[in-house]
């Protein structure tokens, strides 16, 4: 492939044309996330809407600390992420690697820190049909939050996952030595999904965590 | 497109900021701002999405027709929340204080 890559195929005018194409697409992808996603985000703005009391109780369940690394290491991911495409416009081929490589370590970091968090809420028993045993105010709704939240941050951790296969193909390719600054647009599409990720996480960490922060004694 | 490419000084602002505001946002999510908390966070929240957005993934430099895209993905994700809202919010279906 790596041969080819330069190759203009046949339904573009230039090898610009072709990269806007590709860059069209993806966003046109993006823009179906932003939906999938805002289904979600919808949801739970009309629950909390109508149990705000529970949904404070239960965000303040959730570790402040945790959700503010998480969301620092993703952002440092988001970062090495754009050096890695910034390297690959100007054809440094080992810079591309390493960038990757810390890309894939930072969300591997951030993967390892929210099941580290899911397993503590699992142990406090407040992981909806697995282990739920709360009992103060308002447990149906407390439940609601954690139902919703465990969705969210699944699919968003799915995501993450998908990034981290993504990426890594990207790695080895790199690698091998298949893009230049006159061909990178894999490079360039992936780190978009990249930091669509990332994006995502923007929105769901004050919406779960800093709810209710200010009411706690 | 014509070709840009942003260097990794113009991409450590961005990050710089980006982490300064995760700062301030967890920082004010400890004060009691009554209301206003959930109107500051999402305020920052979006000033965040919206640096990725132009800068981390090029819309700043971008063709008309992506950013016509992205505006519209946005448009469309506001129906759906607008929508949902007023109906939701305006039949007392759901157990809402006062309703």
């Amino acid at each position: 492939m790596a041969n080819h890559s330069l190759a203009l195929r046949h339904q573009f005018d230039d090898v610009e044309q072709q990269k806007d194409a590709s860059t069209l697409g993806m966003w046109l992808f993006l823009a179906t996330e932003v939906l999938f996603f805002g289904g979600m985000f919808c949801c739970y703005t009309v629950y909390r809407s109508a149990y705000p009391a529970a949904f404070g109780q239960a965000s303040n369940h959730l570790n402040l600390i945790l959700g503010a690394v998480s969301t620092a290491i993703l952002i440092i991911s988001s970062f090495t992420m754009a050096c890695a495409v910034n390297s690959a416009a100007t054809g440094a081929k080992n810079a591309l690697v390493a960038f990757l490589s810390l890309t894939i370590l930072f969300a591997a970091a951030f993967l390892v820190i929210e099941m580290s968090e899911w397993r503590m809420l699992y142990q406090e028993g407040l992981m909806p049909g697995f282990n739920f045993t709360y009992k103060e105010i308002d447990p149906a709704h407390v439940q609601l939050f954690f139902c919703m939240y465990f969705s969210m941050t699944g699919l968003h951790a799915s995501h993450v996952t998908i990034g981290i296969v993504i990426l890594t193909v990207m790695a080895i390719r790199a690698w091998r030595g298949a893009f230049s600054p006159a061909y990178y647009t894999p490079i360039e599409i992936s780190g978009l999904y990249w930091h669509f990720v990332d994006l995502v996480w923007i929105f769901l960490f004050p919406l779960y965590y800093l709810i209710a922060r200010h009411l706690q004694g | 497109m014509a070709e840009h490419i942003v260097t990794k000084k113009q991409y450590s602002f961005v990050f710089g900021a980006l982490l300064l505001l995760t700062f301030v946002t967890t920082a004010v999510g400890m004060m009691d701002l009554g209301r206003l908390n959930v109107v500051v966070a999402l305020v920052i929240a979006v000033i965040k999405a919206m640096l990725v957005v132009l800068f981390f993934m090029h819309i700043y430099w971008s063709t008309k027709l992506t950013r016509v895209v992205v505006v519209s993905g946005l448009a469309w994700l506001a129906l759906l929340l607008w929508l949902t809202l007023t109906d939701v919010l305006s039949r007392g279906w759901l157990g809402f204080p006062g309703k």
